[in-house]
C-alpha cells in the first residue's frame, strides 16, 4: 500500500469519525422526548436491514449506475434471518447463508 | 485503512472506487455519505451514555460500528443499563481486533485464498447485518421498521445510489414502525424511564 493510499485512509477516517462521535458527545441527549427515544429504538433494525438489503439487491455498474440484482444472495440472507429468528444463533445463521450460497454456486444454480 | 476508517462497507467500497480510478474527493465524500448511518447509531446509543466522561464517549465513538452497535445496544437492553465491559467486548474483542488481524492476514496471505465468492463468503456481511437486525427486533414496531427500512433503502439506492439508500432506509424505516398503534408504547416509556429517570441506575450502579 502506497503512502498516498495511507493518506486517503486518514481522510476517510477523518470524515467517518464525526458521524460516530457527534451524537455521543452532543449535549442534551439525555432528555429526549419519549417519541424520539422510541424512534431511535427502531433505528437499529431499520439501518441494519437497509445495509443488508442494499448489499444483496443493488449492484453498481462500472459507470456508477445502480441496478437491481436478483441472485442467490437474497434467498441465502432470508434463510439466515429465519434461522437466527428460530434458533437465536447468529453464527448458525451465517453458516446456513454461506452453505446455501456455496452449494447453489457449486451446482451451477447461481 | 482498517485502523483509521474501521468501517467495513466503506472500506470495501473504497477499494472498488480506487481500482476504478475515482478521484479522492469523490471517494472521501462517498465515504462520509455511506458512513452517515453512524449518526443514527450514535443517536440511538446516546441516551445510554449520558453523564459519562467525554473522553470515554469519544473512545466509544471510535469503535462504533454496525456490529458494535447491534451487540452493544442489545446487551444494554438486556441488562437494563450501560455496561461498558460488555461494550468493549463487543467493540474491541469481537470486532476491532479480529477485523484488523483479518486485514493483516489478507494482506499477507490473501493471494493464496481461492475466490471467496465461490465459497459463499460474500454473503457473510449482509447475512450478519440481517441477523443482527433480527436480534434487535423485539416487537412489531422493530420488525415493521426493519422491513420498511429494507424496502425504502433498495428503492432509494436504485434511484440515487447505495449510500443514499442506506441513509434513507435508516431514517424513514423507523417512521413506519412509529405509525403502528401503540401496544408497545408502555415498553418504550419504560425504557425511556430507565435511560432518563434513574440516572444512578444508568450511570453504572448495580442492576
Amino acid at each position: 500500500m502506497s503512502l498516498d493510499l495511507v493518506l486517503l485512509a486518514v481522510l476517510m477516517g477523518a470524515v467517518t469519525y464525526p458521524s460516530r462521535a457527534v451524537p455521543l458527545l452532543a449535549p442534551g441527549m439525555g432528555r429526549l422526548p419519549p417519541v424520539v427515544l422510541l424512534y431511535l429504538r427502531l433505528v437499529g433494525p431499520a439501518v441494519l436491514m437497509a445495509v443488508a438489503a442494499v448489499n444483496v439487491l443493488v449492484t453498481v455498474g462500472p459507470g456508477g449506475e445502480p441496478s437491481l440484482h436478483i441472485g442467490i444472495e437474497a434467498p441465502a440472507v432470508v434463510a439466515a434471518i429465519i434461522v437466527v429468528a428460530w434458533r437465536r444463533n447468529l453464527f448458525l445463521g451465517l453458516m446456513v447463508a454461506v452453505l446455501t450460497t456455496a452449494i447453489a454456486r457449486g451446482a451451477g444454480l447461481a | 485503512m482498517s485502523v483509521f476508517v474501521f468501517a467495513g462497507a466503506a472500506q470495501f467500497a473504497a477499494v472498488g472506487y480506487v481500482t476504478q480510478g475515482l478521484g479522492w474527493p469523490s471517494i472521501v465524500l462517498l465515504t462520509a455519505f455511506l458512513n452517515a448511518r453512524h449518526l443514527l447509531y450514535g443517536a440511538a446509543l446516546a441516551p445510554w451514555v449520558v453523564g459519562r466522561p467525554r473522553s470515554l464517549r469519544a473512545l466509544m465513538a471510535y469503535v462504533l460500528t454496525d456490529e458494535a452497535f447491534a451487540l452493544g445496544l442489545r446487551h444494554f437492553r438486556t441488562v437494563g443499563r450501560l455496561d461498558l465491559v460488555g461494550y468493549w467486548i463487543a467493540a474491541f474483542a469481537v470486532v476491532w481486533i479480529p477485523w484488523n488481524l483479518s486485514t493483516l492476514a489478507g494482506v499477507l496471505i490473501g493471494g493464496a485464498v481461492p475466490d471467496p465468492t465461490r465459497l459463499g463468503l460474500d454473503v457473510v456481511f449482509p447475512a450478519a447485518m440481517a441477523g443482527m437486525a433480527v436480534g434487535l427486533a423485539t416487537g412489531r414496531r422493530e420488525v415493521t421498521a426493519a422491513i420498511a427500512g429494507a424496502g425504502i433503502a433498495v428503492g432509494a439506492a436504485l434511484a440515487a445510489g447505495p449510500p443514499a439508500g442506506i441513509v434513507a432506509g435508516g431514517l424513514l424505516g423507523p417512521l413506519a414502525g412509529l405509525a403502528l398503534p401503540g401496544r408497545e408504547r408502555d415498553e418504550a416509556a419504560e425504557e425511556a424511564a430507565v435511560q432518563q429517570g434513574d440516572e444512578d441506575h444508568l450511570i453504572g450502579g448495580a442492576p
